[in-house]
């Protein structure tokens, strides 16, 4: 897979997270990867169970530097966060 | 040489229990409370009434237990698994009550015969309050005043850390501004009122003891989002960290989204609470001014209304 393919797949799979656990006032789908998440009603509560999700799916774990509100913010910063933490394991 | 925590802490609970402050019930965290615990506490209870009379707020007195469906809607179980206690129950026949007494009269544990009650110790008194506002707020949002009994399954042989508590809250639901602004003019209110009593206090920016890793990313939230505050005083001096009292909170929609609650502009509510932590502020009472009531600061005392 190219590097742009490869992205693509995670934000799919981001964007599946976000639909079932992200509990988002919006449809996951329709989320833009720089949109705000915690502007459509994303919360910390929702935000760890779409944490648990991702390590699940892409059999990682996330260090704990990257468990800040920061990183759940947007699809594109949880992308972000995969691939560093794909690359550092 | 300065004594550890543990020594620290043994040291007052000897203290409390050798002046007949508490009285111990055989498990770690669980006590009775003497007449001299009492006045103290009902002092600083009707001082918390007082403080925050102005808010009009609705009182409502909860059981020390709440149903299933309302415990899961708060996600406690997600959040704090290591403090969350249910109840069983025996509902078997005549069968089981003998396989139960057998198992008793061999000197074996028996509670493995209940079963869960779908019944739960409440771990925070606001809870119970969010399952009645399911719909629309009337604008300005609602004001509640509760009080109750806290049960969180952390047996401690530190005084502070009971597991049987009361808090005495003053809950706001209506907007995130709204919400906000019940924690932050009441919390100058509830510093004065603990430092009128002769208590050291600071209000420090806190968080939860949320459970393992992702308790870890909710925690780093609550202090990078400013949620809770605590006001916490040196029970066992300077040299150690200070013990929280009381706490000020802001949930954001947690509880909005949760029991789908809507403030009057049809938005997810937001809420707030100020808690006061009554054994706690009490011991901190009886921490900083001796075991011995008659010895008080004569102000501190009548505050309390415990003059003679
Ligand atoms: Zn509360």
């Amino acid at each position: 897979m190219t590097g742009a393919a490869a992205r693509e797949a995670d934000i799919a799979a981001i964007r599946d997270a976000l639909g079932r656990f992200g509990r988002l006032s919006v449809s996951a789908g329709s989320v833009a990867p720089e949109t705000d998440l915690y502007g459509v009603g994303f919360t910390s509560h929702a935000a760890v169970n779409v944490m648990l999700a991702l390590e699940d799916a892409f059999d990682i774990e996330f260090p704990d530097e990257l468990l800040t509100r920061a990183t759940f913010g947007s699809i594109a910063a949880l992308a972000d966060a995969v691939s560093r933490t794909r690359a550092a394991a | 040489m300065t004594a550890s925590i543990e020594e620290a802490r043994r040291g007052f609970r000897e203290r409390l229990l050798e002046a007949g402050v508490l009285v111990v019930l055989g498990e770690p965290g669980l006590y009775a409370k003497s007449g001299v615990f009492e006045r103290v506490y009902r002092g600083v209870d009707a001082l918390t009434e007082t403080t925050l009379a102005h808010l009009g707020a609705e009182v409502l007195r909860f059981p020390p237990v709440e149903p299933l469906a309302l415990f899961e809607k708060t996600d406690y179980i997600a959040s704090f698994p290591q403090l969350t206690a249910s109840l069983s129950v025996f509902t078997g026949g005549d069968l089981e009550h003998a396989e139960l007494l057998t198992a008793r009269a061999e000197g074996e544990r028996w509670e493995r015969f209940l079963e869960p009650a779908g019944v739960l110790m409440s771990p925070a008194v606001c809870h119970p309050v969010y399952a009645l506002l399911t719909g629309t707020l009337p604008a300005g949002g609602r004001n509640f005043d509760v009080l109750g009994d806290s049960f969180r399954r952390e047996p401690s042989e530190d005084p502070m850390r009971m597991q049987a508590f009361h808090m005495h809250e003053y809950v706001h639901v209506g907007t995130a501004v709204s919400a906000l602004a019940h924690r932050d003019e009441g919390a100058p209110l509830m510093h004065a009122l603990l430092e009128s009593l002769g208590l050291e206090i600071d209000y420090v920016p806190a968080n939860d003891p949320f459970f393992g890793r992702a308790g870890r990313m909710l925690a780093k939230n609550q202090i990078t989002q400013s949620l809770k505050y605590e006001f916490v005083t040196p029970v066992y001096g300077d040299a150690h960290d200070p013990t929280a009292i009381s706490s000020a909170n802001y949930h954001e929609t947690h509880f909005g989204q949760a029991f789908d609650i809507r403030d009057a502009d049809g938005e997810v509510a937001n809420s707030s609470c100020l808690a006061f932590g009554l054994e706690r502020i009490t011991l901190a009472l009886f921490a900083r001014h001796g075991t011995d009531l008659g010895s008080w600061p004569a102000g501190v005392r009548a505050r309390l209304g415990a003059d003679a």
